[in-house]
């Protein structure tokens, strides 16, 4: 096998005249936790279905555990694990038949391969007998994710696994996936929460279906090119149309209680912003600033690729 | 593949729904054609004219009246009160006797007997005329034997079915169409289940095999359909004394093959719909219509317009219907039905292979 567990160039496909991928190119090396980062509608379903042999690409090639998505499906079939982005276990079946399902779907022998469920099953293991359908969001994705677990794949592919889940869950969630990491397990998975996406080890941003960037999360907040100002105050929309007014600000986005307003390196002062915003009657509670986050760089990407 | 077949009997044995359609639906279906829906004739008014008078035309007369069948309606005259009372709704059906009926049967001419039914309800009336028919059929075969005298009327019998028992016509379609419902469409909907609930996405990133799949999934329904067939010719035996003349375990196979049939053409319905609601639709409108209008369970075969009878024939049921009926009533065996025995497996063989090359091995 080479490096790269996963490797695609020129995907590309078509759901009647929308284009639901765009000549993607990208490679995920072994044993790494690629994150894909993108709004809804961006294209990361029709990737991962194309990933997971569920869907043909119009054109392009990709290869995952070695074979090729498209000739090879069978055999990689019994290498990959997957989780759909909708919940996909049979609700009627409590948590031990579903998994004993799917270890027996895949001839795995649960004993076996216990120590790479361990963790999250056995948080979830005083619920045995209780049906799937009745299990809290967290729970389920982590029965979910034993379950694609129980044959020890070679590559684990993972659609938005913690969206609608609590943030408790949601850590947990990933402690064990940084755990499977480490013994051996590629991993590519989409999220649409940010703070997600610094726990990969590379991400790539993806929107309309193209690629906008790939990199480490690290280098990709290191390359941001503008200087970042975190402002507060009572009105954030009121703060956000006065930001824009002034000639220097190019970006004002909303993060919560804050507004990120993105200048030019040495253009302008956290005195000067708070002082512009007085004068026209804002009263700011906060002006300092920040280094940019994975979302910062998102967004400034997505500007660029739009304009 | 075992844990395959385990999951599917846990998916049926925890659903309400599907228990209901599997055990209870059987048993109310058999009892309502059996009590209800009979279409057996009964205290049904019919009138006579009779210009003769004479004791031939009383004799065959008393033994109408006498059969349980019909009640005497009121007497008319001529011919051509006939259609006014037909209007009026008195009569079912008129016995026109010949004019000097039992002179002419002396001389060895042949006396006429007409049967007039009204045929505003054609199923009432073909079955009215067909026992009267019976009726005068068996007068004469007395009335032959004693004088020798010569037999005027066509010997008509009531074949297979001498008691004209609605049941027992109804059991061998109500079986038909129980399997058929149960199996195509249990299957068709469990299938088309995992489509939309996500399930088959993860089936399918497995290396289960479309064969597998299918396997497992028909496995349990071959097995509850085969219980329910027993069920319902155990309640049609002891409830209806519906008979088995023919061999039971001839009957037992054929039933599986029957079986066998219905399961794979659910699942070729379901390999073509995407969710429970057209997997449901496509089983009502193309399998259960057809099967009760088209097999000759309701409406026989041979009166059907032409294009209709060619259709028939590519109906499953038409031929299996043929097959329970010949081994209950009729007591007969394979080598009277074994090209409808050939057809069935063929039918089965191709819907196998269809469904196995339909099913998909991605998401559309």
């Amino acid at each position: 096998m080479s490096e790269y567990a996963i490797s695609c160039s020129g995907l590309s496909k078509f759901y009647g005249k929308t284009q639901a991928l765009d000549n993607l190119n990208f490679s995920v090396k072994q044993g790494e936790i690629f994150g894909f980062i993108g709004p809804d509608g961006a294209g990361k379903t029709t990737l991962f279905r194309i990933l997971t042999t569920l869907l043909l690409a119009d054109s392009g090639n990709a290869r995952v555990a070695g074979f090729d998505v498209v000739k090879d499906y069978k055999s990689l079939r019994k290498v990959l694990g997957y989780m759909p982005g909708k919940f996909s276990l049979y609700q009627d079946l409590t948590v031990e038949e579903n998994l004993a399902f799917f270890a027996g779907i895949f001839k795995a022998d649960i004993k076996e391969n216990y120590y790479l469920i361990k963790d999250i099953y056995d948080q979830i293991a005083p619920f045995a007998g209780r049906r799937a359908g009745k299990l809290s969001g967290g729970m389920k994705q982590k029965l979910a994710l034993s379950c694609a677990l129980i044959h020890k794949p070679v590559v684990l592919v993972l659609d938005e696994p913690t969206t609608g889940v609590d943030a408790v869950s949601r850590r947990e969630f990933w402690d064990m996936l940084i755990r499977l990491k480490k013994e051996g397990i590629t991993i590519i998975v989409a999220t649409p929460y940010m703070d997600e996406a610094i726990l990969c080890d590379r991400v790539a941003l993806i929107q309309h279906g193209k690629i906008l960037v790939t990199d480490t999360p690290s280098v990709i907040t290191g390359t941001y090119p503008w200087k970042l100002f975190r402002v507060r105050s009572d009105n954030t929309l009121n703060l956000i149309s006065q930001l824009k007014k002034h000639p220097e600000i190019h970006s004002a986005d909303m993060f919560g209680e804050y507004v990120h307003a993105g200048t030019e390196h040495g253009k302008l002062s956290a005195e000067e912003i708070r002082a512009f915003l007085e004068e026209a009657g804002t009263v700011t509670t906060e002006v300092s600033e920040i280094a940019a986050g994975i979302e910062d760089c998102f967004i400034d990407l997505m500007r660029k690729e739009n304009e | 593949m075992k844990r395959f077949v385990i999951k599917e009997f846990l998916h049926i044995f925890r659903d309400v729904r599907s228990m209901v359609i599997l055990f209870g639906m059987p048993l109310v279906q058999v009892l309502l054609f059996g009590y209800a829906i009979t279409n057996e004739v009964k205290d049904v008014h019919v009138s006579v004219v009779d210009p003769s008078h004479d004791q031939v035309t009383t004799a065959i007369q008393q033994k109408l009246f006498a059969s349980g069948y019909f009640l005497q309606g009121e007497v008319l005259y001529s011919q051509s009160e006939i259609e006014e009372s037909f209007r009026k709704g008195r009569n079912k059906m008129v016995v026109v006797f010949d004019d000097n009926f039992a002179q002419k049967l002396e001389r060895g001419e042949i006396p006429s007997i007409q049967l007039i039914a009204d045929a505003s309800d054609p199923n009432t009336a073909n079955l009215l005329v067909n026992y009267a028919n019976g009726i005068i059929a068996g007068y004469n075969q007395s009335l032959s034997v004693s004088t020798n005298g010569p037999v005027i009327v066509p010997e008509i019998r009531m074949m297979y079915n001498p008691a004209l028992k609605g049941v027992f016509m109804f059991v061998p379609g109500i079986i038909t169409i129980l399997l058929m419902l149960v199996s195509a469409m249990m299957t068709s909907i469990s299938i088309a289940r995992e489509k939309e609930l996500g399930t088959m996405e993860v089936l399918l990133v497995s290396p289960l095999k479309p064969l597998h799949i299918i396997a497992g999934k028909v496995m349990p329904y071959v097995l509850l359909s085969f219980i329910n067939a027993i069920s319902i010719l155990i309640l049609s035996h002891y409830v209806f004394g519906v008979p088995v003349n023919g061999s039971l375990a001839l009957l037992l196979a054929e039933s599986m093959l029957f079986i066998v049939l219905a399961l794979s053409l659910g699942i070729f319905i379901s390999t073509v719909s995407n969710n429970q609601q057209t997997a449901m639709m496509l089983s009502m409108f193309a399998l259960m219509l057809p099967t009760i209008l088209l097999s000759g369970f309701i409406f026989p075969v041979e009166n059907m317009p032409v294009v209709l009878q060619w259709l028939s024939t590519i109906m499953p049921p038409r031929w299996f219907i043929l097959i329970i009926k010949s081994i209950m009533l009729k007591g007969t065996g394979l080598a009277y039905f074994w090209k409808e025995t050939l057809i069935l497996i063929a039918m089965t063989l191709v819907f196998i292979l269809a469904s196995v090359k339909k099913f998909k091995i991605r998401l559309s």
